[in-house]
């Protein structure tokens, strides 16, 4: 033992073991427990390369693949009151707050932007399940409304990814007061003609599904995403029987008529593109990866006279 | 008479005066009503007291209180000529949902609302009064019929939540309840709603996104079960007592939270205590509420239901 050992070696491995051994390089998949490198994954949209299950994506990421080069605009959300019941279990609300702001490095439980998809313009919601469980508070209210009222001025189709366990508890009734709120945000888009698609990822369940997520003209889901209004564990404890195998999730709903369309993350663009162009009543898409629309040289029209 | 678990004080001392009258009926010589009469006073008393002021929780055991009146028994006294109409055209007829045409003041009506039934028979045919879709389909359809023959809606509120079972899930139970948030915001006629118990969850919120709300003063209305609440925050269903008063869920509460717009006066003791009393109330204020309403024309009524809806909460707990 010298001061070499004792001092000197663990001072230069505080200073750079950590930093040389990053450790979110490897992510293994939940369901077939293949280890997947970070790069690899984030190329795949979080879609395991092995056996195709879709990890959570994060609404940053997934605008940045849905939009042209990856640029958009945020929408503004009007702020509501912060913790309007004062509500307190085990934790106060601003702190669990606190905390989901700290590890998700968003505002809120969900993002709202503009740009253009496929040279199609669009605005998108997404909800976020790593803040608080993505759950419904007045502030999801606020940025649907808010995601509806753009669409609206601008006059483009609303695209909103969906991924909640439900309704915030902690905001207690105003929380609840959001399906009604957003429910009117939809016929705003209704009454202006506009299409409303909803793309349902896992999980949507509770209040959620039971406002804004069914409320669309064109509902599509990914696979396997749990979607529901009352949990499969609720429900075994209601009836007190085993519940098939894949009960509630994207195919059987799609089986039950609930959906339009289960489509993998990885198309879900392109798809996205084709159908809002046709109900928008646009000329067929270019599809594939686009640049930036500032980039992009202006794309003559045809001639009208040519053959 | 059910008594509540903290009504237990009371249901002593009304037995003690109700064993004493049974025995002077029997024995003749004994003169038993002075006491009985003290005991009587000491009963006023301690219900007076009891109800003062009830916590959250109370709130909640009362609104679930077993001899209140339900749907069933506003429809039988306050309407006449009740017509039920059945069924969604779809799949089946929701025992859990009452509704039809009737009458209030001779004006024809839409009344819709949960029943939870009284005894044991009734309530497994209503289901507890929890919906499956075809529950929310049939209001839809009545809302449509209302809304085309330019009739008033009235729903009654009293469900501890939509129905949570395999084949409400496979025919669409959050679609359902969507649908009909959707069709109550779409209707250009009045749409009054009484939370007469329960509201529990998008199981209320379906009839309940009305032009105005009104709440019985003990009933209660909530995201959740204060039981399901405290399994899910505190990891213990025994915490409801709290959950019950985080969640803000009394007429008191959220009528300062700008949600409901009146609370009906309800006897002392509660509305099974003096179902007739509550019953009254709850008539006048409907009449009330659809006589300021039937000033508003089709488009003042959907747009004002609108502004209302997507100006709630912005005030929190300002009162």
């Amino acid at each position: 033992m010298n001061w070499i050992t004792n001092y000197v070696r663990p001072t230069i491995n505080s200073l750079f073991s950590r930093r040389d051994v990053p450790e979110n390089l490897w992510t293994k998949c939940d369901e077939c427990g293949t280890m997947l490198f970070h790069r690899e994954l984030s190329d795949n949209l979080n879609v395991c390369t092995n056996c195709g299950h879709h990890m959570a994506i994060t609404p940053r990421a997934r605008f940045h693949s849905l939009f042209d080069g990856g640029i958009f605009t945020e929408v503004a959300v009007p702020a509501p009151l912060a913790d309007p019941l004062h509500f307190r279990d085990q934790k106060k609300y601003p702190d669990r707050m606190k905390a989901a702001l700290k590890s998700t490095g968003e505002a809120e439980a969900m993002l709202v932007a503009e740009g253009e998809m496929g040279r199609t313009p669009i605005v998108a919601a997404a909800q976020d399940f790593s803040f608080m469980g993505g759950s419904m508070g007045m502030y999801v209210g606020n940025a649907i409304i808010a995601a509806a009222e753009r669409a609206v001025a601008l006059g483009r189709p609303l695209i909103l990814f969906s991924a909640a366990g439900g309704a915030r508890m902690q905001e207690g009734i105003l929380s609840l007061m959001q399906m009604p709120r957003t429910t009117v945000a939809v016929e705003m888009l209704k009454e202006a003609g506009l299409p409303y698609i909803v793309v349902l990822t896992h999980p949507t369940t509770g209040g959620v599904t039971a406002s804004y997520a069914m409320l669309g003209d064109v509902h599509i889901a990914e696979p396997n995403a749990l979607i529901c209004f009352a949990g499969p564990r609720v429900i075994e404890q209601t009836i007190r029987e085993k519940l098939p195998e894949g009960f509630q999730r994207a195919e059987y709903l799609l089986d039950h008529g609930m959906l339009d369309r289960v489509t993998p993350r990885t198309e879900m663009r392109d798809e996205l593109i084709t159908i809002t162009r046709m109900l928008m009543g646009l000329t067929p898409a270019v599809k594939g990866d686009l640049p930036a629309p500032q980039d992009a040289p202006a794309v003559e029209p045809p001639p009208a006279d040519a053959p | 008479m059910n008594y509540l678990e903290f009504e237990k004080p009371l249901a002593e001392i009304e037995g003690k005066a109700e064993e004493l009258r049974a025995l002077a009926r029997q024995n003749e010589e004994m003169d038993v009503e002075k006491e009985a009469a003290a005991l009587d006073r000491k009963a006023a008393d301690l219900l007076k007291d009891l109800y003062k002021d009830l916590s959250a929780w109370r709130k909640c055991q009362v609104a679930r209180h077993p001899d209140r009146p339900h749907c069933k028994d506003y429809i039988d006294a306050l309407f006449t000529e009740y017509t039920p109409l059945a069924g969604d055209r779809n799949f089946a007829d929701d025992h859990a949902v009452m509704g039809g045409l009737a009458r209030l003041d001779d004006r024809p009506v839409m009344v819709i609302g949960h029943e939870k039934g009284n005894d044991t028979k009734s309530r497994i045919e209503r289901n507890f009064g929890m919906a499956r879709p075809e529950g929310y389909r049939k209001a839809i359809r009545l809302m449509e019929m209302a809304d085309k023959f330019n009739i008033p809606v009235i729903t009654l509120v009293d469900t501890p939540g939509a129905f949570p079972g395999k084949g409400a899930e496979e025919r669409g139970q959050s679609e359902a309840i969507a649908r009909s948030t959707q069709k109550c915001l779409e209707i250009g006629v009045p749409l009054i709603s009484v939370i007469i118990g329960e509201g529990g969850s998008g199981g209320a919120v379906a009839f309940a996104t009305a032009n105005k709300v009104a709440m019985l003063e003990h009933s209660v209305y909530s995201v959740i079960s204060p039981e399901g609440c405290a399994s899910i925050l505190w990891k213990d269903a025994e915490k409801m007592r709290e959950a019950a008063e985080a969640l803000r869920l009394t007429a008191q509460d959220l009528q300062k939270l700008g949600v409901i717009d009146r609370i009906i006066k309800e006897p002392l003791g509660g509305a099974q205590r003096d179902s007739k009393t509550a019953i009254d109330n709850v008539g006048q204020t409907i009449t009330a509420l659809l006589a300021e309403l039937s000033e508003q024309d089709r488009t003042a009524l959907i747009q004002n239901r609108r502004k209302k809806f997507l100006q709630m909460g912005t005030k929190g707990l300002a009162a």
